[in-house]
């Protein structure tokens, strides 16, 4: 007797005191599954009995049609998530939206002006602080990085830095700067964000400074260059394109955070310009009003989540259709 | 390749100082992100050290909450970490492998790009987002069709059951894995992707040749091939899936419990910080959201170790 | 590269016009989420008259208090009263501002708003995970002409540091020994069962997501959001409905003159007419801030005592009697007294 065989029996027999008892317990559904699973044991144990041609065959089938499920389920899902979106946010779209600024609390009407102004501002700060340092330092990793025992060390602190959970560096900075200048504000959602940004640039710069060809360092070089100058006029502007889409992609993932900037810009009411203040911002404003009962705030936030899903999804599209034309050397 | 050994001073001695001044601009800011780190380290150490006095290792175990009589403890924390990310792995996974199999083999030539493409994309969509279309869409939903018959069926199964006696909530463990298993996939499924396109089409072309099936091919060839990448992306997945914040904060209930049923509401890490740390009024109960904090930094740390230096195993010998 | 460095010298210069030095004009404050309806209505308003703005965050009460002794808000608000012994030692000075009404809430099949009556007794033993089931014995004896279904109760309470469970708590706590013994009563407690929704605003939510819940809400939430309420059974043994007129019933019977520092916990107030849950929701001022600080928020604070009213009142919070009103004024004079002696508020 194969072993499946006698796992089929085994496995009958427990599945079978298992659908008395729950019989017993009143649960039909409980018997129906055992019994369900009583069929699947001999099944597979049968299986076995196939000649081995077709038994491969119908493997293969079972798994391509898994396969083709699962990415039929993947792409379901975004279906399913982007179609809510659209039906829920699109109502909450229209020119009050975009010159409004959140309403109080049982208002009608009303928009998210302040909140899109706030977290433009705080995106553009913290890309404007991150950026530099980010390419700096994928620069040091890239071109004199080589042999250098600190490199890998720093490569590898970077990714850390780049999965570590958001809300971690939102609690940092309140300690850094919120408790010290003892106010909530602006520059402390922009420097929890700029944190965000560098491990996202010196990942794409290091890449793309590597995919450089040789060839163009060295012509430089052979003309008398200085290191520096063949850096930013040759390699820079060769790579421009591959690190001005790593710097949209860090863009794309500050906009949607939302755990960093709880504790250091928190949000406002009001309109403000003064980064010292309290700093509306979408992503914050989207968690209040989705989770009050405020039915003209949900319908703010879905409109919200609708503007900040489409600029991300917009600024990683743009990207990649930059990255794939890409060509050196010009 | 890309640093020629040719660092000629350059015509002036003004330009070769600013190379050194621009290596050293380099070198600086590449230290920074060394000192970033260091400090987070060192700030959440210093802000849970009165918690880890107070507490020390008792803390994991601990399954109290008591702000008022500053009595804390880690255990539902953890547990609804950890058994949010199973339920994400153990969804995911699968998946996972399904989307990578079917891009890599299954697809038509001119279909492969797109199909990437919008796999990715479900990684662009922001967690916040997540989290609303889960409360507002997928717990109804669960709730009202899928939970009733999950709790009927296998709630009265003897032994089983007690891991499904609930009442139907629509918001839990289980669907905060399950959302968490659609935000780590995309992640998950294009690292495994670009982990079995490196495996020698010689290879493939080999085992197809002698008759294999497709599934033969993929079990028998690309995944030994790529074991330790496939662990790599999956110890990734899992990373991010630790470390999420607000998608599980609007679907795990914010029950500072320990509940054995999967279908009942808990906590994390994560969640618990994004809850409570604005109205932590006293230092001990400050003290040990931040002792959470570093509890939920070293593991995604120890998780993050682990699947770095798969992946470097893996690119040494794809490179000889 | 002397382009792109004009092109970020000149993003710097806007950015940097684009904020001012110091703090701008308005104030900040923070707190509980049971006042959170009102005070945005009169934030919204007090912008219209005098151009400043009063930036609220409803993080709840805890957070409210937690955030005051950090300095980094100008006022708090809490609906649990700090002992005078805490504000002596935070260096803080509370005041009542409105009177808040606790309302229970339900999601069930087929039963409209103000239907069902429960008491506190009951209520309790839902929260303590006794009472399971909507048709147990008890709510039925309750409800005796109302067909209940057997659906599991979920229960529903608040996730964060909030002073509305402060005062539901102790409204159980009085009802039931039991409750006091196992539970408590205070701004965050241990909850035998159930989820936490974050605020007023996310336990309402939650009830009306999930069928057959029941959460405890303040009553401008129930009202803005159409919600299904109970009617409850008072001290007295009467049943009542949760209008303006049970809540100032019972709070007509705050002496706020025989106790220090305001402190006065209003659950379970006698009468006939008296909701049963009621509390006074308190803001909070540091002694140690710079008198202009403490002038501005006065002014506010003034404001919302006197003009803000009516708005109060069309969200079913009970103003405090005028009474009561002078007695917050002279409590400003005696103790928010500035650098040079003289008191920061000036009076209108």
């Amino acid at each position: 007797m194969s072993r499946r065989m006698s796992i089929a029996i085994a496995l009958t027999v427990v599945l079978l005191v298992l659908a008395l008892l729950s019989l017993w317990f009143e649960s039909v559904a409980g018997a129906v599954v055992a019994g369900l699973l009583i069929l699947w044991a001999w099944a597979s144990a049968l299986w076995e009995r196939l000649p081995p041609y077709p038994r491969r065959r119908a493997t293969n089938y079972v798994v391509l049609a898994l396969s083709y499920g699962a990415t039929g389920l993947g792409l379901m899902c975004l279906a399913l998530i982007l179609a809510t979106l659209i039906w829920n946010g699109l109502g909450a779209v229209s020119l009050d939206f975009f010159t409004e600024s959140t309403p109080a609390s049982g208002n009608t009407g009303g928009g998210m002006l302040n909140a899109i102004y706030g977290s433009a501002v705080m995106t553009l700060v913290g890309t404007l602080v991150g950026s530099p340092i980010g390419i700096l330092a994928g620069t040091f990793l890239a071109e004199y990085g080589r042999g250098n025992k600190i490199a890998p060390v720093i490569r590898f602190i970077n990714d850390i830095l780049l999965s570590a959970p958001s809300i971690i560096v939102g609690l940092f900075i309140y300690e850094l700067i919120v408790l010290r200048t003892g106010h909530f504000s602006g520059w402390a959602g922009s420097a929890a964000l700029a944190i965000l940004v560098v491990p996202v640039v010196v990942r794409t710069t290091e890449d793309m400074l590597n995919l450089v060809p040789g060839s163009l360092r060295e012509a430089a070089f052979a003309l008398g260059t200085p290191k520096w100058r063949v850096i930013v006029t040759v390699t820079y502007r060769a790579a421009m394109q591959g690190m001005l889409t790593g710097v949209m992609l860090a863009v794309a993932r500050i906009s949607g955070e939302t755990a960093p900037l709880l504790f250091t810009a928190v949000n406002n009411q009001f309109w403000t310009t003064n980064m010292n203040d309290w700093m509306p911002n979408l992503p914050v404003a989207i968690f209040q009003f989705a989770l009050s009962p405020d039915a003209n705030w949900q319908q703010l936030a879905w409109g919200g989540a609708l503007l900040i899903t489409v600029t991300i999804l917009g600024l990683n599209i743009l990207a990649r259709v930059l990255t794939s034309g890409r060509s050196f050397g010009r | 390749m890309a640093d020629v050994a040719l660092n000629r001073s350059a015509e002036s001695p003004r330009s070769a100082w600013f190379d050194g001044v621009f290596k050293a601009a380099t070198w600086f800011f590449a230290v920074a992100i060394l000192v970033i780190l260091g400090a987070i380290i060192v700030s959440l150490l210093i802000s849970a050290l009165p918690a880890i006095g107070r507490f020390g290792f008792g803390f994991f175990v601990s399954t109290a909450w008591n702000p008022v009589k500053e009595d804390f403890g880690a255990l539902p924390a953890i547990y609804g970490t950890l058994i949010t990310s199973f339920f994400a792995m153990l969804i995911g996974i699968p998946v996972m492998f399904g989307v990578a199999l079917y891009i890599t083999e299954l697809c038509p030539r001119w279909l492969k790009r797109p199909i990437g493409t919008m796999i990715e994309l479900l990684a662009a969509i922001p967690s916040i987002i997540y989290g609303i279309w889960g409360l507002f869409v997928f717990a109804p939903w669960f709730q009202s069709g899928i939970e009733p018959w999950i709790i009927d069926t296998f709630g009265g199964i003897p032994l089983v059951g007690a891991l499904f006696n609930a009442p139907p909530l629509g918001i839990g463990y289980f669907t905060a894995g399950l959302i968490l298993a659609i935000m780590v996939l995309p992640f998950m499924a294009s690292v495994t992707r670009d982990v079995f396109e490196t495996v020698p089409t010689m290879l493939k072309e080999s085992a197809y040749g002698i008759g294999a099936t497709t599934w033969e091919v993929m079990w028998n060839i690309v995944l030994p091939t790529t074991r330790i990448g496939v662990i790599g992306a999956v110890m990734l997945g899992l990373g991010r899936a630790l470390g999420e914040t607000m998608a599980v904060t609007f679907v795990i209930g914010n029950a500072h419990q320990l509940n054995l049923p999967v279908l009942m509401p808990g906590t994390s890490i994560s969640a618990t910080l994004a809850n409570e740390f604005a109205e932590a009024t006293t230092v001990m109960y400050r003290s040990s959201l931040f002792y959470l904090g570093l509890i939920l930094f070293v593991i995604t740390f120890i998780v993050l170790a682990i699947a770095k230096t798969l992946l470097i195993r893996l690119q040494q010998r794809a490179g000889g | 590269m002397v382009r792109t460095m004009k092109l970020l010298g000149a993003l710097a210069v806007t950015v940097g016009l684009l904020s001012t030095p110091a703090m701008a004009a308005g104030l900040s404050g923070a707190g509980g989420t049971a006042i959170y309806p009102v005070l945005s209505k009169w934030a919204e308003q007090f912008k219209n008259e005098t151009q400043t703005a009063v930036n609220y965050q409803a993080i709840g009460s805890g957070g409210g208090i937690a955030q005051i002794k950090a300095k980094t808000v100008d006022f708090a608000n809490s609906d649990k009263p700090l002992t005078p012994d805490d504000l002596k030692a935070a260096g803080l000075v509370q005041f009542p501002a409105v009177i808040i009404s606790i309302t229970p809430v339900v999601n069930l099949e087929g039963v409209k708003p103000g239907e069902m009556v429960i008491d506190g007794p009951t209520l309790a033993d839902i929260y303590l995970g006794k009472i399971t089931d909507w048709d147990n014995a008890a709510i039925k004896k309750l409800n005796p002409n109302m067909k209940l279904p057997h659906t599991k109760i979920s229960v529903v309470y608040r996730s964060d540091g909030s002073g509305t469970t402060f005062n539901f708590t102790d409204y159980l706590a009085k009802m039931s020994p039991e409750w006091k013994q196992k539970v408590g009563s205070d701004t965050s407690v241990s909850f035998p069962v159930g989820v936490g929704g974050k605020g007023n605003a996310g336990v309402a939510q939650y009830v009306n997501q999930i069928k057959g819940a029941i959460g405890y809400v303040e009553y401008a939430y129930v009202q803005e959001n159409k919600m299904t309420y109970t009617r409850m059974i008072n001290a007295a043994g009467a049943t009542v409905e949760p209008t303006l007129a049970t809540f100032s019933a019972a709070a007509a019977n705050a002496d706020f003159s025989k106790v220090e520092d305001f402190y006065l916990i209003l659950t379970n107030q006698p009468g006939k007419d008296s909701w049963p849950i009621t509390a006074a929701t308190y803001m909070l001022m540091r002694k140690d801030y710079p008198a202009a600080q403490n002038g501005g928020v006065l002014k506010f604070l003034d404001w919302c005592l006197k003009k803000g009213q009516e708005q109060a009142k069309a969200l079913a919070y009970v103003p405090l009697p005028d009474s009561v009103v002078k007695q917050v004024e002279t409590a400003w004079t005696k103790e928010l007294i500035g650098p040079d002696g003289k008191p920061e508020w000036q009076g209108n």
